[in-house]
């Protein structure tokens, strides 16, 4: 059992200054995400674009703001789930919840903060009439473990970089690799695709396109998939299929833990602290709402600041406490840094 | 200010006709959002970036629309439910040409 004082269900911009804010008030941090890395949709979906609406950086890739955000939060030593989803959430009667990933991993906090963006992401799972039927039986929307793909036929769907890096990246492990995409061109990073030509000139890969993957076959596992390529039909014996059509963001399991749900966001009380219908849950950034919310993320740094004074108060209801400028507080970290302003010099002046 | 209409038929073959200002910088994507014509999270997701095609619509008038991108051709590749007519939302920009354009809302994905 993983403990901690506050858990963030949600690792991208908002989640990830939570740990700060809840630092300079000595609280510790735990994150879970769905995604194998910490930014949210930030890394996922656009880490190669410039953001103009961060106070005081005129522009900002949002890759890197996450790694800025990742530096400044280092001191206060945030543990990571990763490439895991919060699936169920139990109330103690010691007021603490238990969060439990779908992977079974679980972990126990006084105040769980969800900052679940528009939920977790999941993949895009292609129109093939009985794929559902194939899942874990040769088909999968992921790669876990290259290993399971060693000296075997593999067919690979999709035309970006995760198509491109995998089929890359699986050209050394499996016997055969089959690359599918509705277009002759590619959308991904420019060696990528000079590298997968390379490979198809050496025979590495077998690329067919413009085509499609319309129907799988098989007995008690995928045996054989059927491409259609203009008027032409290639039936090709596989052992795997790994569609990578992209992810996309679904609220999921949050939306039956009992929260208010409207518009497919968490309601929250904003007049105050930004917590639930249920005391010791909060929602902040992206994936709550009230009224005149938007959906910015230095609304969600406001909010994830707030917030962490809440959750202070409801640690230790006794305690009093009153905020702190970094200025003049410093920061110190739960590693032993310690920041802070130069002491000023004081000298006369003969 | 000036407006165009727009007709959109929703997820659920409901037409809806709406006013979309042409002096917003506004997309039809952002229409879509800005009248509730599908919900909060299943349109947009990426915020505009030809990224998502969660505002995959078919166009079904015959407006003269500008020439996809690279961008948007690159995620109308990629994205399931594509018509020949399909389109990414985010992309066709309110302007007084297109006023009585039609469109419906592709399925989410």
């Amino acid at each position: 059992m993983i403990k901690t004082d506050i858990l963030i269900i949600g690792a991208g911009p908002t989640g990830l200054f939570t740990v700060f804010e809840a630092g300079l008030l000595k609280l510790k941090c735990h994150l879970i995400d769905a995604l194998p890395q910490p930014g949210g949709q930030c890394s996922e979906i656009y880490p190669k674009k410039p953001i103009y609406d961060i106070p005081a950086f005129p522009e900002v890739l949002a890759g890197d703001l996450v790694d800025n955000l990742m530096k400044q939060i280092a001191p206060f030593q945030p543990g990571f789930t990763l490439g895991e989803r919060a699936q169920t959430i139990e109330k103690q009667d010691d007021d603490t919840f238990i969060v439990t990933t779908n992977k079974g991993t679980q972990h126990q906090a006084p105040v769980v903060a969800i900052a679940g963006g528009l939920g977790s992401f999941e993949p895009r799972k292609p129109l093939i009439e009985n794929i559902v039927a194939y899942e874990d039986r040769g088909v999968a929307y992921i790669i876990r473990d290259p290993e399971i793909y060693r000296d075997k036929k593999v067919v690979i769907a999709g035309g970006g970089d995760s198509a491109l890096d995998w089929s890359i990246f699986l050209s050394d492990v499996a016997r055969e690799v089959t690359l599918v995409h509705r277009r002759n061109e590619f959308r991904g990073a420019l060696d990528s695709v000079e590298k997968v030509q390379e490979l198809k000139n050496r025979g590495k890969i077998k690329l067919i396109t413009p085509a499609e993957i319309t129907k799988l076959s098989g007995d008690k596992k995928l045996e054989s998939v059927t491409i259609v390529r203009g008027e032409e039909q290639i039936n090709l014996e596989v052992d795997h299929f790994i569609p990578l059509f992209g992810l996309a963001p679904k609220l999921g399991p949050i939306a039956d833990w009992g929260l208010e749900i409207e518009k497919n966001a968490i309601k929250v009380n904003n007049s105050l602290d930004y917590q639930t219908n249920i005391p010791g849950i909060y929602a902040i950034g992206d994936v709550n709402t009230y009224p005149g919310k938007l959906k910015l993320i230095l609304c969600g740094f406001h909010e994830a600041t707030l917030m962490c004074q809440s959750a202070y108060q409801r640690i230790f209801p006794d305690k009093r406490y009153v905020m702190k400028y970094t200025t003049v507080g410093g920061v110190t970290g739960f590693d032993g840094s310690k920041k802070e302003a130069p002491k000023a010099v004081i000298k006369a002046i003969e | 200010m000036s407006n165009i209409k727009v007709f959109i038929i929703d997820r659920d073959g409901i037409t809806h006709e709406v006013d979309a200002p042409t002096d917003m910088n506004m997309n039809l994507m952002e229409v879509v959002r800005a009248y509730d014509i599908a919900p909060e999270g299943t349109i947009g997701v990426c915020g505009g970036m030809a990224m998502c095609a969660s505002c995959q619509c078919y166009i079904e008038s015959d407006h003269d629309l500008p020439e996809l991108s690279d961008d948007e051709d690159a995620m109308l590749a990629e994205a399931l439910y594509v018509e020949d007519n399909s389109r990414l939302g985010c992309q066709i920009h309110m302007v007084p040409e297109l006023d009585g354009l039609k469109v419906t809302l592709a399925p989410e994905s």
